[in-house]
Parts: C-alpha cells; structure tokens; sequence
C-alpha cells in the first residue's frame, strides 16, 4: 500500500510546490469536510494531502479596495463572525451557513465548496451573484477569474496541476445594493441543496433595479450565471410581471437531471419560486442601505 | 509504514499517539486513547454523535485528521464533568429526562455547551437549528431542547 | 398476582420521575456501547459486501487475502454448518435458520445489494479494508425485483426456486410469495350489501429504516476450549445466544454473551449481523475480533421495514358506523419470508368495535435485506390505510374525524379479528380527551390542515428471570436479563423500591449477561416492563417472603404474623405481640446469623399482557408552492395502562410520533436501476432533525391493565402506529388532496396539486 503522505507548507509557494511536485493524486485540505467524506468512501485516495492552514492570511479576512478578502481556510462560523462582511455581504453569508451541521461550519470554508465543485454547493450561486473572484496561485504564478470559472463539471474543476485558491474577493458595494441566497430542501436543515437561488441587485434611488446578477445551483452539472434572468429584472421595480420573467428565465435556465434529491420537473418549478423570493429578500436588503 | 506521531491536549491534559495520515481525530480519540465517550454515528458529519470542541471550536471529530490535531485543545465529553460536579446541562439532562438509549448524548452535550457559551439566551429556535447535527431517532427532541433552554436559564440566573 | 394490584394506593417511587440509574454514565462518556469494548490483542473485523442485488456466487477466492501480512483470519459461508428449515411461525422477529444463516453471509447467491459475502480479521482496520479488496468473487448476475406488486408478477426473477406459495392450494411453480395469510370475522360481503356508503382505496409505502444512531458492533472472543464469550449490541442477548449456538454448531452452555449499552434499536438490533462472523473469525484467528458496521452498511445490511401496496375498502352506515371492512396487504419480506403481516391482521382494526372483517396478507420476497422488526413491525403501513378510509369516510359523511371513532370505538368486551376478548382499555377516555383538548381547538391558519389517525398494537409477554439480592447493609441489587433502550432499568428499579419501601436510590439494577441469569426474551413487543417488570415484582416479593420469615423467627411467631410494610417487618396485627419493626437492613445485618444470604428470584412466562391504544393529533402547514411540509402542533394521547416511569413513557411517545413523521415526510430507501441502494447514509436518508419539528405534547390516559402488578401496558409500539395517517390527514386538510403514497416528499405533493389544478381546469 502507498503511504499517504501529509505536509502542513507554511507559505503559498512551498504549497504549489508540494502540489506540483506530487506525482500521483494530491489534494488540498482545509476544512475537510468534503474531503474525509471522499477518502472515507474511498472515492478519492490521495498520496499528499497539502494542509493550508499554517499559511499566512489562509485564515484572514481583509478589507482590500472596498470589499474583502477571504483567505482559503475561513470557516464558515469564522465568517459568520465578522460583522462587517455579513452587513455587505448577508446573502454569501448566509448561503456559506447553510452548509452542513454547526459542526461542519466549525470547519467548511466557501473556498472549499467552490473547489469541490458540487452543483448543489450552497455558496456557489451566492459568490458568482456577488461577483466574486478567485485568487488562485500556481506553478506559472498567480491568477484571478471569475468564481464561475472554477467548477465545470460535478467534482472538476479548471484549476491546472499545482495551482490552488489562496482567497476569494469579494468586491466593494454601491449604495442601495443587497444580496440574498435561499435553497430549497425537504427538511428544515442538514441536506444538500434541491435547488439554490442567488440574488445580488443594485437599486436607483427611485427602487428600480439598476443592475442584478442571478445564480442558481443544483439544476445543471455546474452553478449558472443566468443573464437573462438578470435582463428579466433590470429596469424593474421587481412588479409581478418583472418576478414572473424571472421566475420564468431561471425555470428555462435550469437543465437538472432527476436523483435522489429531486425530479426535474421539481427542480425547474422551483428555480422559479425560489427566484421570486429571493429577490424580494434582496431588494428588501437594498432599499434599507 | 511509518506513522506520524502526535501531541495534542485533551480535556486539559496532554497527550500523544500515533496515527495513519488517514485516520480520523475520531477513531485516534477512541482506538488510541482508548476514549470511548465520543461515538460513531455516520462517520461523514451528517449526526453529530462524535462532537468535540478543536481549539474551543465545535467540529466534528470524523471530519477532523488525526494529523491535524497536533499542536492543538480538543475538549471530549469525558472533560465536562468538573471532578465529580457535572457541568449543568449534564445533571439538566439527567433531570429532563433528555436522553433514552444515550448513544447521541455526549455530542448533544458538546454541542449544547458551545451554543451556550456563545449564546446565553437562545430562543427554542437558535436551540433547534444549531443542534440540528445532532440526530436522535429515540426522543423526538423535546425533552433535549427543554434541557438546555433550562440550563441556560439556570446559568443566566 | 392481579389480586394485589397496586393501583389506588399512594405509591412512593412508582409513577414517580425518577433519575435514571444509567444515566450518569451516559452523560459522561463512561457508558460502553457496542463498540467501546477495547481488549488485549484484538483483531479489527471487515466485510465484504455484494455490490448486487441478486447474483450467483460462482466462486470466492480468498488465498490473496490471506496471504496479506497482517491478515489472521478469512471466513466465507463455507466455513458455517448448513442449516435445516426450520419450522414456522416466522416473521420479523422470528427467522428460519435456513434463511438466517445464508443472510447472516451469503452461500449460493448474494439476495441484496449489501449481502455479506466473506469477512476478515486482521492486526489493523486498514489491512482489513486492504484484505477485502484482495478478495476475488465470481458471481454471475441475475435479474432483480424490488417491489412487492412486481414480484409477484409470473415473469418476475425467482428469489428462491425450492419456495411455494403456503396458502394456496397445489402450487406447482416457484413463487416469491412464500404465504398468503388470511383473517376474518362476520360476514363482509353481507356488511357491504348494508352499507350506505363504501370507500375503496390503494396506498403505498416505501421501506424505512428503523434508523438508531449506533451503528451494529460486537466483540468475538473464543478460546481454545471452545468457550466463547460475545459482546453486543442487542436486544435480546439470550435470543442470540441460543441462534449463535445453532449457527455455529455449539453447546450453548458454552457461550456467554453479554450485551452492551444499546445505542438505538427500534427493532432493528433483534436479529444477528457481526456476532457469528466475529466469533467464527476469533475462533480461526485465537483472538478477539471486533465488527464494527459503518453508516452505509447499515443502511446496505439491516432493517429495513416493509415497503407496502394495501388496498383497502371500508363500508359504512349514514351515521357513521362501520360495517364491513376488507383489506388486502402485500409486504415486501427482502431477501427472506418474515414481512409483518400477521401483527399487521391482528392489530389494524383492532382498536374498532367491528363485526365483519376480511384481511388476506402476502409475504413477499424481494431482492433487499431481509427486513428487521420496526416498531410496531407490520402496522404502521396497514393503519395507514384503515385510518386513511376512515378520514375519507368521515369526509364524505361530514363527521367529525374523532366522532367517527368514537361511534365505532373498542371497549371492554369487544372482541377483535384475533378472537381477543379486550378487558378494560381506554379508547373512548382518549377520544374524550382529544376533543376536550386545546390543541383540537386550535384555529388553523390559511395553508394549514389538522389531522387526527388511531392506532393499536397487542403487546408481548413471554419469558423473563429476575433476581433480587439484598446487601449486608440493606441495598438491593437487581438482577434481569433485558437491554435497556430507552431507561427499562428506571423502571425496574421504582417497580422493586415500591414493593420494598426502601428509596429508590437503593436499588442498583444489573443487565445480566446469559450465563448469570435464565433466559429472558427479547427487548421488543413492549413487553419488558410488563413480563420482565412482573417477574421484578415476583423476585422483590421472593425476597420480602424471606424477610417477614426471618423476622418471624427473631420474634418467635409464625410467618404469617408478620407484614411487610414501609420496608419494615411489622407484626401482622395487635394480636401478634409488641415488637419493633425490623428494616430491611436490620434484616440483612442478621441474614449470617440466621440462615443466610437473603435473595428472591423469579421465573416466569408472562401472559395478560394488555393493548395499548394511541391517538396522534397533529397540525401542518403546506407550501402551496414548493410542497414543503411543515410540522406545527404534534400531540400524541395514549392508553398507557400505568406510567412506572412518566418521563420515559413520554419520552416513548415522543420519539415514536417523530419516527413516523419521518416515515410520512421523507424517508425512503431509493434505488437505483441496478438494484443498487443509493442513499445509505444519513446526508440522503431524511431523518427528522432537531429544527424540523416542534414540542410534542403528550396526554396519558391510564386505564390500567388488571394482570399486571402496577397495571402496565407496554408503550413503545403504539406511538409510531397513527402518525403516519394522522399527517397524511392534515396534509390533506391543507391542500384539499388525499395523499395515499409514503413518503409525502415535496415532489410529489407539488405533483398532486399540479394534477389537481389540472383536473379542475378541465
């Protein structure tokens, strides 16, 4: 049996090395809560695991032009914790809390959910609503991309050998903006995602919507960035006939499968509802900025 | 194989053993230490039943590597009880009635005293969704959640 | 024994909420559950797994395992004797030996995906999994059926080609139906002739798993000697010593089995998984050998309940009076004969007052474990459809749901489908309740529905031995043979303190292991704080008996000039003479002086145990747009007979409703089209958890059994029996629709509203 090695790299480039340097499989952990889960079934079988935790700002998070960014290894109860962040930014918050138990908040990190690349991953859309980007560093050096670009298949991603995110930038906000994040699951917690819907909007002083992003989860291989859901809203006061359009566009969006979470045909009902009221909890957010 | 040796702290005390990088904090806890009082309900951090506080902090001990734990606290169940005094929610739970086959009650209570000392007035709702890892299939809850919103009114005074 | 009854007098410690003896070890981590057990050289046990559902095993090759360093022992079906069929009755409690041995570990063909094919022991955990994969098996794949209906079907893949259908007469081809069990009573066919109106309809359910939190685990440790000792997780110690010795050649004698702290069971931890492997691997390797079941295998291997198609047809009179009552019920079995349909006949109509009934059960085989008793096992999913005809009729006729039951309520004297001719019960008192009770006259809110469902079970007696030693210093040490799931030990304490009259504190309640005490029956049935219960009761009267005799000889009367009372000897009356009461550790402290050690034991095979008849109450709120069910108000009402310990009792109550609330929601096992079990774990298998549901509320109603000491019924059946119904009726009651199909997931009350719409539309 190989031995599975296990290295704890104290700066950002002994860890791409570590990670490019490594012959067979090598994984990053930070929170591991997906990862234990992957080894304990024996789906993946690392020879290195590369632990971020004792890099330097894995575990900071720091305003930077505005907005903040979020080291690697945050848990989700760490973020939860900043005051400052969870006013700007509640929906990310509040979709990067629903992952798992309190438990699992003790360790899961947004950056994590991004790079396990799971449809279902409830901070995804939240991230790719906001705009988020991925700081990502690599044997050619570092990089930045649109959170959207990291996952593109369940469970891959497009990070090159060697290369892994270090942080995810959350950008600064205008005024009257808000963000918001609602999953749908048969119980009231501990499920993966049926459907998720991200919000994040920008209002005119009059309450119309000025610019808006929507992203849903779980309804194709990866989160969608839908465009013409946001074209949907743009220009709106989010009046019925705007929601509906939404609704509509995030339904026509989706290309879910069936399993043994849910039936497509539930999954594209309920883009739609879920579309509707997130985007009255984000306008609600916006209008009190 | 050779494997990594590890000092940790234990409800206090420090400790060591050795460990497969694969291993769990879980199985090092209970087939090293031979501490049993933190149980196996899933082994994928969807039950609860192997909480323990990491360096103050709830985690699930299944979710933890055994090679993580270097350097850091854990505090387990068998550290709750003050020498022979029990810690609140203990003796809470005795009274309520809060447990019948017991097996989730030492997560439930490693659970129950985080939230309490990070929030000493929870609803019946904060109580609920923050032990919602913890699964009991005996109690229906009730009597759980009676026993920490009992205990935190005990501790609040 | 009914003669003494001890109910209108004022108890001290029965009826009284009582700290569990057990419980400072389980809010300490000290409790050793099934796999704490740690011993001096033991090895770590592993099993392999059939990935199909139905295969024939061609041939195993295990020499690479074997050769692995670290590897001490391997054993496949080969190494465990062949079994005879043996001789029914078999259901989910009760297996044939044929049938337990090749579920136990597979010989010819694998039945499920999950099926244990070979095991290994080894010096780690990691050379086990290691030691599995090298172990190659040939199987030649066969076709699988899951669902009852289908396996039925004539084209359907025979499980079992030596099985013919009992019941029916002169089968001459294989069939998955092993019998085709039939009830009656009255004349049906002339009670639907008088009916006013008739419902007729289908249900189904999924299969559930009775879902406890400790995985399976055991010890094996046999000696050279050929002794063995087994420790597990069981309910039932005794039960499993006696199968272990047949399974593996024995004398039983030479076994001693031990249960741990059970961490859940529900019915799920009465039959055997990892006990004989363990033992059969320890007895190969000279070492003890730990099984340990993960989550999945679990889920892959044990339980589940029945899935269920029942059809059901009901006939009433205007005013709401049933006259006929026809059913039929198909039961998936898994791999294995054994559904539930006989509790399921004898208990579905069982709390009515009914003169004409016609029940026809299937027991059918499918390719999924062989299914484990779950609470109740068998009723829950024919209540399901009797109480979900009667909600319609009460629709139809416009009668209040818990009038309807009222009208056709069982009470002493009725005699039901089984030919049981009940003594006094308490359904009409329950019913009472529920109306008078505030949560029926809650106001509902829009999206809400309320909905109320019955439900019976028998109970169980049998045997059970209990011993009472009193101490040099007057504490009593308790001795019975029953695993204590959820706080029986309490119980049996408060039962032996009360006949006693010594504080409960001073009694220390033991779980023998089977070579320190007769054979006791399972923990199941909710018969052990009556049969066991009664035998305590016996056993402290023993010892009572020995007082008074000791005390009658210190002052030189007869024994039966002396009473015992207040934990004191006492003259029997004026007449006897002028002496001091003795205690009963003043007894004790002369018990060297005067013959002895002062103990009282009992045997006994108990009978007259009671049933018990629950009503669930409970209140939803429906998202018309995404289906989701909430749960707001749950109040469950039961016949409790007599709580010993009021706390638990509750606790019973409690737990079972939201079991079933489970089983109405979410839960289902669901495969994929391989026969392939695809949501073993806890993530996929929806169990409720702590925020889905609200404070239960509990009435007990107490009509006390007249055959027990105390007037004990047994509690944990009844309470997962209405609420599947009782939630089906509120969902209902929110959106208008019947929904006849478990589990009530989103979906598929998102569908039924769609399809409702639809139909109105046209």
């Amino acid at each position: 049996m190989d031995e599975m090695r296990y290295e704890t790299p104290t700066s950002v480039n002994a860890a791409v090395k570590l990670l490019a340097g490594e012959k067979g499989l090598a994984k990053v952990l930070a929170g591991g809560t997906d990862l234990l889960v992957q080894m304990r079934g024996e789906t993946v079988v690392p020879n290195l695991i590369v632990d971020i935790k004792k890099i330097a700002d894995m575990k900071a998070i720091k305003k930077e032009k505005g907005g903040f960014r979020v080291g690697a290894a945050v848990s989700g109860a760490e973020l939860g914790e900043h005051p400052e962040l969870s006013k700007m930014w509640p929906g990310v918050v509040e979709a990067t809390e629903l992952i798992g138990s309190t438990q699992v908040q003790g360790r899961a990190t947004m950056t994590g959910n991004l790079c396990n690349a799971s449809p279902g991953a409830d901070s995804v859309p939240a991230l790719i609503a906001a705009g988020a980007l991925a700081a990502i560093a690599g044997p050619n050096g570092k990089r930045e991309v649109p959170v959207e670009q990291i996952p593109v298949s369940p469970g891959k991603t497009s990070l090159a050998k060697g290369e892994f995110v270090t942080s995810l930038f959350l950008p600064k906000r205008p005024k009257k903006s808000g963000d918001a994040y609602l999953r749908f699951i048969p119980r009231t917690e501990m499920d993966i995602a049926v459907v998720g819907c991200g919000i994040s909007l920008t209002l005119d002083k009059a309450g119309t919507v000025l610019a808006a992003r929507v992203a849903l989860g779980a309804v194709a291989p990866t989160a969608l960035l839908v465009d013409a859901a946001a074209n949907a809203i743009i220009g709106t006061k989010l009046e019925d006939a705007a929601l509906d359009a939404l609704a509509a566009a995030c339904s026509a969006a989706c290309r879910p499968i069936d399993d043994k979470r849910g039936t497509k045909e539930f999954r594209i009902q309920i883009a739609g509802v879920l579309a509707r009221r997130v985007a009255l909890i984000a306008r609600a957010r916006a209008l009190k900025k | 194989m050779s494997r990594h040796h590890i000092s940790t702290t234990i409800n206090g005390d420090s400790a060591e053993f050795l460990c497969d990088t694969d291993e769990s904090l879980l199985d090092c806890i209970r087939n090293e230490l031979h501490m049993t009082g933190t149980k196996e309900g899933c082994g994928t951090g969807d039950c609860g039943a192997c909480s323990v506080l990491l360096d103050g902090r709830l985690v699930c001990s299944c979710l933890v590597l055994g090679v993580e734990a270097a350097g850091k606290k854990i505090d387990t169940i068998e550290g709750m009880a003050q020498g022979d005094k029990l810690h609140p929610l203990q003796r809470n739970f005795l009274e309520h009635a809060a447990l019948q086959c017991g097996i989730c009650t030492p997560g439930f209570l490693i659970a129950a005293r985080a939230l309490l000392e990070k929030n000493p007035n929870p609803t019946e709702t904060e109580v609920r969704f923050w032990l919602a890892g913890n699964l009991c299939r005996c109690t229906g809850y009730d009597k759980i959640v009676r026993a920490v919103m009992a205990t935190a009114a005990e501790l609040r005074g | 024994m009914p003669d003494d009854i001890k109910l209108d007098k004022e108890l001290k410690v029965v009826g009284h909420r009582n700290v569990r003896p057990d419980g400072m070890d389980k809010v300490t981590g000290r409790a050793k559950y099934g796999a704490d057990l740690i011993l001096p050289g033991m090895l770590y046990g592993r099993v392999l797994r059939s990935p199909h559902a139905h295969a024939k095993i061609k041939s195993i090759d295990t020499s690479a395992a074997e050769a692995l360093p670290g590897v001490k022992a391997v054993v496949t079906g080969k190494d465990f004797p062949d079994q005879p069929k043996s001789k029914p009755p078999y259901g989910p409690m009760i297996q044939d030996a044929w049938d337990a041995t090749r579920n136990i570990i597979a010989r010819e063909k694998v039945f499920y995906d999950g099926h244990c094919v070979a095991a290994v022991a080894a010096t780690s955990d990691s050379i086990a999994k290691q030691a599995l994969k090298l172990i190659k098996v040939d199987y030649q794949i066969l076709p699988h059926v899951i669902d009852p209906i289908e396996a039925m079907q004539p084209d359907a893949p025979i499980l079992h080609e030596d099985q013919f259908t009992l019941g029916v007469e002169g089968a001459t081809k294989p069939s998955n139906v092993f019998r085709i069990m039939k009830a009656a009573k009255g004349d049906v066919d002339k009670g639907f002739a008088e009916a006013d109106l008739i419902i007729e309809r289908d249900f189904k359910t999924k299969a559930v798993h009775q879902g406890y939190i400790e995985p399976h685990a055991c010890v094996g440790n046999a000696s050279e000697d050929g002794n063995v000792e087994v420790w597990t997780s069981t309910q039932g110690h005794f039960v499993s010593r006696n199968q272990l010795a047949n399974l593996l050649g024995l004398p039983v004698g030479k076994i001693r089995l031990t249960s741990s702290e059970i961490g859940g069971g529900f019915g799920g931890k009465i039959p055997m998984y990892g006990e004989p492997l363990a033992v059969r691997l320890s007895q190969k390797a000279n070492r003890p050998v730990k099984i340990v079941m993960t989550r999945d295998e679990t889920f892959r291997s044990t339980g589940p309940t029945s899935g269920s198609h029942v059809w059901m047809k009901i006939g009433v009179k205007n005013d709401g009076r049933i006259v006929a009552a026809d059913a039929k019920l198909y039961y998936e079995a898994g791999a294995f004969k054994g559904a539930g349909i006989a509790a399921a006949i004898g208990c579905m109509f069982s709390e009515y007052d009914l003169e004409n009934i016609r029940i026809e059960g299937y027991d059918i085989v499918s390719n999924r474990p062989k299914v484990a008793a779950y609470r109740a096992p068998g009723v829950p999913m024919a209540a399901f459809a009797v109480e979900g005809v009667i909600n319609q009729i009460a629709k139809k006729l416009k009668i209040d749901p818990v009038d309807i039951r009222l009208k056709n309520a069982a009470k002493q004297g009725t005699v039901n489908v089984s030919g049981i001719k009940y003594g006094p019960i308490g359904f009409i008192e329950l019913l009472e309740k529920v109306k008078a009770h505030p949560h029926y006259n809650t106001k509902l809110e829009k999206n809400q529905g309320r909905g109320f469902a019955a439900g019976y079970w028998m109970h169980a007696g049998g045997m059970s031995c209990a011993s009472v030693n009193i101490q040099d210093d007057g504490t009593v040490t308790l001795i019975e043979g029953n695993p204590d799931i959820g706080g029986s030990r309490a119980s049996m304490a408060a039962m032996a303190a009360e006949e006693l009259g010594i504080p409960f504190e001073k009694v220390r309640p033991i779980i023998a292991d089977t070579s320190s005490l007769g054979f006791t029956f399972l923990t199941a049935g909710s018969r052990t704080t009556y049969a066991t219960g009664m035998a305590v009761v016996e056993a402290t009267r023993h010892a009572i008996k020995i007082c008074c005799e000791r005390a009658a000889a210190v002052w030189g009367v007869t024994p039966e000039q002396v009473k015992w009372e207040d934990g004191h000897a006492k003259p029997a009356s004026a007449n006897v003479g002028d002496f001091a009461p003795l205690s009963l550790s003043e007894l004790a402290k002369k018990a060297p002086m005067m013959g002895g050690p002062i103990a009282g034991h009992s045997e006994i095979n108990a009978t007259g145990q009671g049933p018990a008849i629950g009503g669930h109450l409970v209140d939803v709120e429906v998202d018309p747009e995404t289906g989701f069910v909430k749960l707001l108000r749950f109040t469950v009402f039961q016949d409790v007979g007599r709580a010993i310990s009021p706390d638990y009792v509750e606790g019973q109550l409690q737990g079972g409703a939201i079991q079933g609330l489970g089983w109405a929601l979410n839960e289902e096992y669901i495969y994929n089209d391989k026969g392939q079990l695809v949501n073993a774990g806890f993530l996929d298998y929806r169990m409720p958890v702590a925020s889905d549901v609200p404070m239960i509320g509990t009435v007990l109603i107490e009509e006390p059994n007249p055959n027990h000491p105390y007037g004990v019924r047994g509690v944990g059946e009844t309470p997962i029996v209405p609420p599947q119904a009782a939630v089906a009726n509120a969902v209902e009651n929110a959106i208008g629709i019947q929904m006849s199909e478990l589990p009530m997931s989103p979906p598929k009350i998102l569908r039924a509203i769609a399809a409702d719409r639809l139909k109105a539309a046209e």
